[in-house]
């Protein structure tokens, strides 16, 4: 039975790990971690769990400590943000070469310079190459819902995986939410039996040796293959989550793409301002649709560019900016994954939302805009955009509506 | 389905940090939440320090809400500090049919000067006198929340009543005086803001 409630992202991501009861927590308690471990440290206090909480100086040692604790065996947890993500950068690759399935929930924000505490990606898209799978949400409800199926993916194919939602946006947002019971997440998630572990007994093997030229690049091959073998057991975990749910999940949600001329591909919480363009845009007869791509890590190249080649135009936004004087890195990677394809659509690059930046309603109205001016002309023209910024090139559109002052 | 149109009623606080006024949007979707309703509550977040500018806001709504983005067309704008209508363009952007809700002890007419030409319905209650006669200090974000819902009439008030009274005794289980200095606060609020033209 599902229980109603209304509760901040960060407080579903803790409530979540409350049902799992994971053995052990690494955690920075204090900014730039997020209130996750604050909120989860009292469900330990309170005994309502038996989680080991190991509270550390620094970012650094909370992955240090996540490594230890499932190398040796144990399920092993941890939150942060932004900073603290960059703080944890040389363990993350050492996590996922050991491959240890750490469970990471990601409160998605900008990176320092200059100083900013808002909403963009940079902080898991800088993390993308380490070998972390990584899951995004729109909302509350599947920031909770993906986090529950975190460790069944990530434990079956032994790779560590980031949980990722939007800095405040759904992190500190409240709205309302649906919770399984206690006893159907310990079943859906079941317990954690390594098959290897650095205290079996039976079978004492070591963790994070020094990898010689001629072994080093056969761990990185089978990482390689581990990320592409991730996508089936990504499949039956949100097929199976499905039938206790009702709730269904895959690499990406299409949104009104069956007819769609045009369409937008975006991650995270502006994709539900995305899909409410599209419902006004459709009610004006408009054929416009949108992909919401859940899963980045791995990237779902083949379905996604059959899914964009629907259409003869799409947006591709990216809230993160790699500086590749190419656009951005979901950019790169779908456009990419159309180029073997007949009949690919226009490919179009926007950045948008950096450092907290708000995208509206009517930002998407402009984006589809343009989309249909591509559909009309047949000239893609500048393919590396911005949205909703003051640049001289692009004027003040969709700038001067935001502003109370100054 | 997509047809169906989702009426939103969207709320904008405008406080300074230390007041509650994230504190009272949180609460307003909480209670909302408790009458049925689908609901949003964000504060925006800045370099946070006592006495600085914030912004907060709430969405309820009949069907779920999909909209990620700021409120920039509010059906109702809050405003828990009267010295913030100096430095911040309160009234910005609120809807034909909207009200503006100030905590001041001055009436609608005589703030209309200070509000850049805003021509809308404006409310009055004295939050901070309120507060100090039901609670012996300045927390005006509970008389706010109250005159909120008088004015917007977003939730039933009787339901309004007894859901924050059980938060309250959820949240200070334990200090009857608080309890009952809240609940004073909030009802006292909505029996005495003063709605203008």
């Amino acid at each position: 039975m599902a229980r109603k409630d209304r509760m901040s992202g960060n407080e579903a991501v803790a409530e979540a790990m409350r049902q799992i009861n994971p053995d052990v927590m690494g955690a920075f308690p204090i900014t730039p971690s997020t209130e996750i471990p604050q909120y989860f440290s009292k469900f330990i206090a309170d005994g309502k769990v038996d989680t080991e909480f190991v509270a550390v100086e620094s970012e650094h040692s909370a992955m240090s400590v996540c490594i230890g604790a499932s190398a040796a065996g144990a399920r092993a947890v941890t939150a942060t943000s932004s900073a603290g993500l960059a703080l944890m950068w040389e363990l993350l690759y050492v996590a996922a070469s050991s491959r240890l399935p750490i469970t990471m929930a990601v409160v998605n924000r900008a990176l320092t310079g200059p100083i900013n505490i808002n909403n963009d990606h940079s902080d898991s898209m800088g993390a993308r190459d380490s070998g972390w799978i990584q899951i995004y949400a729109e909302n509350n409800q599947e920031v909770y819902d993906n986090y529950i199926q975190a460790m069944p993916i990530s434990e079956a194919i032994r790779l560590p995986i980031m949980i990722c939602q939007d800095g405040f946006i759904t992190s500190h947002g409240v709205s309302n939410i649906e919770l399984l019971e206690d006893d159907e997440v310990k079943n859906f998630v079941s317990e954690y039996k390594p098959e290897n572990y650095l205290l079996k007994h039976e079978n004492p093997l070591a963790v994070g040796p020094y990898g010689t030229s001629p072994y080093y690049m056969e761990v990185k091959r089978a990482q390689a293959q581990a990320m592409k073998d991730s996508m089936p057991i990504i499949m039956d975990v949100a097929e199976r989550f499905e039938v206790l749910t009702g709730r269904k999940y895959g690499f990406f949600e299409e949104y009104m793409m069956d007819d769609a001329e045009v369409a937008i591909v975006i991650i995270g919480s502006s994709a539900g301002t995305g899909k409410e363009a599209v419902d006004r845009l459709r009610r004006e007869g408009k054929k416009v649709g949108l992909i919401k791509l859940r899963v980045f890590r791995p990237f779902p190249r083949i379905p996604l560019a059959e899914s964009m080649c629907k259409v003869k135009a799409v947006a591709i936004m990216d809230k993160a900016e790699s500086f590749s004087n190419s656009g951005g890195p979901l950019f790169n990677e779908a456009r990419n994954s159309l180029y073997d394809l007949e009949n690919k659509p226009y490919a179009i690059n926007y950045i948008y939302g950096l450092g907290g930046r708000d995208i509206t309603v009517e930002d998407f109205y402009e984006i589809y805009n343009d989309l249909f001016i591509i559909y009309d002309t047949n000239k893609p023209g500048d393919v590396y955009r911005y949205v909703g910024v003051r640049d001289s090139r692009y004027g003040e559109r969709g700038f001067d509506h935001k502003k109370y002052d100054d | 389905m997509t047809d169906k149109i989702n009426r939103a009623v969207e709320i904008r606080w405008h406080g300074r940090g230390g007041q509650g006024a994230k504190t009272a949007c949180l609460m307003l979707a909480d209670v909302a939440f408790a009458s049925g309703k689908y609901v949003q509550g964000f504060p925006e977040y800045g370099p946070e320090r006592q006495g600085a500018p914030i912004t907060a806001y709430n969405r309820i709504t009949d069907a779920p809400c999909k909209v990620h983005s700021n409120i920039y067309t509010p059906d109702y704008v809050v405003v828990v500090d009267e010295t913030l209508l100096k430095s911040v363009d309160v009234a910005k952007g609120i809807k034909k049919e909207g009200s503006l809700i100030i905590n001041s002890r001055k009436s609608p007419e005589a703030l209309r000067p200070l509000l850049n030409g805003y021509k809308g319905k404006i409310c009055t209650v004295d939050a901070e006198r309120i507060s100090i006669e039901t609670l012996g200090k300045n927390f005006p974000n509970m008389p706010m929340l109250g005159a909120v819902v008088k004015v917007s009439k977003v939730i039933d008030q009787d339901r309004f009543i007894s859901d924050m009274r059980e938060s309250f005794e959820h949240k200070f289980a334990g200090k009857e005086s608080v309890i009952v200095g809240n609940m004073k606060a909030v009802v006292k609020a909505m029996e005495e803001v003063e709605v203008g033209e």
